[in-house]
């Protein structure tokens, strides 16, 4: 009886439950901080917004490719980038992506020549379940990119099932139906032999999210082994180090040669 | 044929061209011809006889141009028009006049629609197309009767011919071809038979006749843009189902819009690989329209529209497979057609590995579906931080950079008007020039480093040039941002 009542419930309320709301399953971050806070990782078939944190576009660009690596491996990543974008802030550059594990013969690149045009292409690929991730990254503060243009990617998301991310430099956070918004930054590594530059290391801090508690921060390492992120160790980090007292400017070194020419 | 586009209503005028440091006549209309101007006189001369000459200076690119957009709008009688400059038009009509009932019902439309757009024309038909063009020149309607001129003979034969008392075709035609190239060169009776019909010369079309072609004509122009899409959608259909019939598919699908006053707006789409679903088609060609700069503009509306399937491949019946493969693999090629349509094909790109230790010429970017050479990366060494950079910049950014000593890891440096402090270096990885760019001293060696600051943004500055070796006091550049 009990379990024919369960049933029942369970029924109801998925028939109550609306449409849009199909049951896709999250991306494991693999940051156990990150994912117990979003109730198991990013949900796939919504949309979620990261603000790079001023100066840190590189960052965010690389945290949105590698949560699209979390994802489904198979299904190809599709990278929407505006012309401005492609000049101002660089290509993105195939040995560098792979080298973050990437496969570079699964990301196709398409650029807009505006907002617009970026705004009508994601909408195209966002609705195409083949596709695994999509980043759509318009340049600057892209006021086309509004609250009805991001519903209508939400919803698409919804019925496809892609993970969405929308990436953003320059811009200030606006109303949207993204499910998830971010804030992400570089964050100093964990430096190896010889002080020599780490592994990818992010802050990232949850601003809005639409069905749970917003407001964490958290420190995230890309483990490019396992494809997957992990909670970075704390480690010192020494901002403001004094310079030593004698520096050399390249620019002011001069030969002998040099300043003879210049006395004579 | 000649434009009377621009030219005062009533006033004899005439086209100047400058020849030799003097302005002579180039070309003179009717009136002007009937007044005793004939081209090639100077403009002073002209004037002085016809006071109210008008004068227009001659630009024989608008006249290709002109000829260009004739030849276009010639489409709609035949799939085969040939340019013949400066003035002239062929088209190969065979089996093509029957819309028209006949080839006299073909010229009548053609003569009144010459007739709309102001232009005037000799209009010829003839079983060669030397002879139609030779008929066309001469305005006359008698093979026979054509001048010796009419073959395309050089200045002597011609002169021969006169001398010998032979003034037209007639009087060739009727002599045994032995003796006459024995006499005239061997040129002179292959042109001749060409001009008779007894050799079958072809054009060469400007536009190769397509594999498939459908097309819709309406009585009365059509204008609205809701009525072209559906007669697309049907074109599309029939072009469909004849490439069924081949099992074919189409590369290259290309609509023309013939517009009643001869304007032919094209519309083409490309398919990555063969494709022949109506419906995907007939949304490529809606993404097609949707994506114009200047929206279609029908005028007084269409009268034809055709659609074209230059380019086709064999395309078997798709099996599905069972787990719903090969509908996800059609699914992304249908989303990268539809991409390639709106945006162009330039703006869909895949990214491939190029051969070469140069970091800017490591890879590159080719259009989804090019060949392509097969990619292959360096290997990752476990537990070792990405190497190379997550964007490049095209061209490497100058910066200011405090090292301490002048061939040492950057201490700190400005970019972009901002001051970075670096915490941590890695470097440097030498990177030198191709050794045939080393000799004449250009390609200087780069010296890599990975560097991070103290808010941890990571970046790839290099020195370019080494210090004092090859260069006495070499600038820095930012080439990369890491993730």
């Amino acid at each position: 009886m009990s379990r024919e009542s369960s049933l029942l419930s369970a029924l109801r309320t998925q028939i109550s439950a609306p449409a849009e709301a199909h049951a896709w399953p999250f991306v494991a971050t693999g940051s156990s901080v990150a994912d117990a806070r979003l109730g198991g990782g990013l949900a796939r078939g919504a949309l979620h917004e990261l603000y790079a944190e001023e100066g840190h576009h590189a960052g965010a660009a690389g945290f949105a490719l590698l949560v699209s690596l979390c994802g489904d491996a198979a299904k190809p990543l599709i990278w929407v980038r505006e012309d401005k974008g492609e000049r101002g802030d660089g290509r993105l550059h195939a040995p560098g992506l792979a080298e973050l594990g990437a496969d570079p013969a699964r990301i196709i690149l398409v650029t807009g020549r505006d907002a617009l045009s970026v705004l009508r292409a994601a909408a195209e690929i966002v609705g195409c379940g083949a596709v695994g991730a999509v980043v759509i990254e318009p340049w600057g503060k892209a006021p086309a990119l509004d609250l009805t243009a991001s519903r209508r990617l939400a919803l698409a998301a919804a019925r496809s099932g892609v993970l969405t991310l929308v990436l953003r430099a320059g811009a200030t956070p606006s109303p949207s139906a993204a499910t998830t918004r971010w804030r992400v930054g570089a964050a100093p590594s964990g430096p190896l032999a010889a002080n020599a530059p780490g592994r990818p290391t992010f802050d990232i801090s949850l601003l809005r999210h639409r069905s749970g508690i917003a407001g964490f921060d958290a420190r995230v390492e890309w483990d490019r082994d396992a494809r997957s992120f992990r909670d970075a160790a704390p480690h010192r980090v020494d901002v403001g180090t004094p310079l030593p007292g004698r520096v050399f400017a390249p620019a002011a070194v001069r030969t002998v040669a040099e300043f003879g020419r210049r006395a004579a | 044929m000649r434009s009377s586009g621009g030219a005062p209503p009533d006033l004899p005028f005439a086209l100047v061209e400058t020849v030799r440091g003097g302005i002579r006549l180039a070309a003179v209309d009717a009136r002007a011809q009937a007044l005793g101007i004939v081209p090639g006189l100077t403009l002073a001369d002209a004037r002085a006889r016809v006071p109210e000459l008008a004068s227009i200076e001659h630009r024989p690119g608008d006249d290709a141009a002109l000829l260009d957009w004739l030849a276009d709008a010639c489409d709609r009688y035949s799939p085969s028009v040939a340019c013949h400059p400066p003035q002239g038009l062929v088209l190969d009509i065979t089996g093509c006049e029957h819309p028209y009932g006949g080839e006299a019902g073909l010229r009548d439309d053609l003569a009144g629609r010459l007739a709309r757009r102001g232009l005037t024309a000799r209009l010829a038909c003839a079983a060669t197309p030397d002879a139609a063009l030779a008929l066309a020149c001469h305005a006359t309607a008698d093979i026979g009767a054509l001048p010796v001129a009419a073959l395309s003979v050089d200045g002597d034969t011609h002169q021969a011919l006169r001398r010998a008392g032979l003034r037209t075709i007639g009087d060739l035609a009727a002599r045994p071809r032995g003796p006459l190239a024995a006499r005239f060169g061997e040129a002179l009776p292959v042109l001749l038979a060409r001009l008779l019909g007894e050799a079958d010369p072809r054009i060469v079309p400007r536009r190769q006749p397509p594999a498939v072609q459908v097309e819709a004509r309406f009585a009365e122009p059509v204008a609205r843009t809701g009525f072209v899409l559906d007669t697309l959608d049907r074109l599309v259909g029939e072009a469909a189902v004849r490439l069924g019939e081949q099992g074919c598919g189409g590369r290259r699908f290309e609509a023309a819009l013939f517009r009643s006053d001869g304007q032919v707006a094209r519309l083409a789409v490309e398919t990555g690989a063969p494709a022949r679903d109506p419906a995907i088609l007939a949304r490529l060609f809606r993404e097609r329209i949707d994506g114009l700069a200047d929206p279609l503009d029908p005028g007084f509306g269409y009268d034809l529209i055709r659609l074209a399937v230059p380019v086709i491949e064999p395309l078997g019946v798709q099996q599905l497979r069972l787990d719903g493969g090969a509908v996800a693999d059609a699914e992304l090629a249908g989303l990268i057609d539809r991409l390639a349509t709106r945006l162009g094909r330039t703006r869909v790109r895949r990214l491939h590995a190029g051969d070469s230790h140069i970091p800017e010429q490591a890879a590159f970017e080719l259009p989804v579906g090019d060949p392509a050479p097969p990619s292959a990366w360096p290997p990752l060494e476990p537990g070792e931080p990405p190497l190379r950079p997550l964007h490049l910049f095209d061209t490497p950014q100058r910066i200011e950079v405090l090292a301490e000593v002048p061939d040492g890891p950057p201490r700190r440096f400005r970019w972009r008007r901002v001051q970075h402090d670096v915490i941590r270096s890695e470097g440097p990885e030498r990177i030198a020039a191709q050794w045939w760019r080393r000799r004449d001293g250009k390609g200087l060696t780069r010296d890599y480093y990975r560097v991070e600051d103290a808010r941890g943004r990571r970046f790839w500055l290099f020195r370019h040039g080494l210090y004092e070796t090859e260069k006495a006091d070499p600038d820095w550049y930012v080439h990369g941002l890491f993730a």
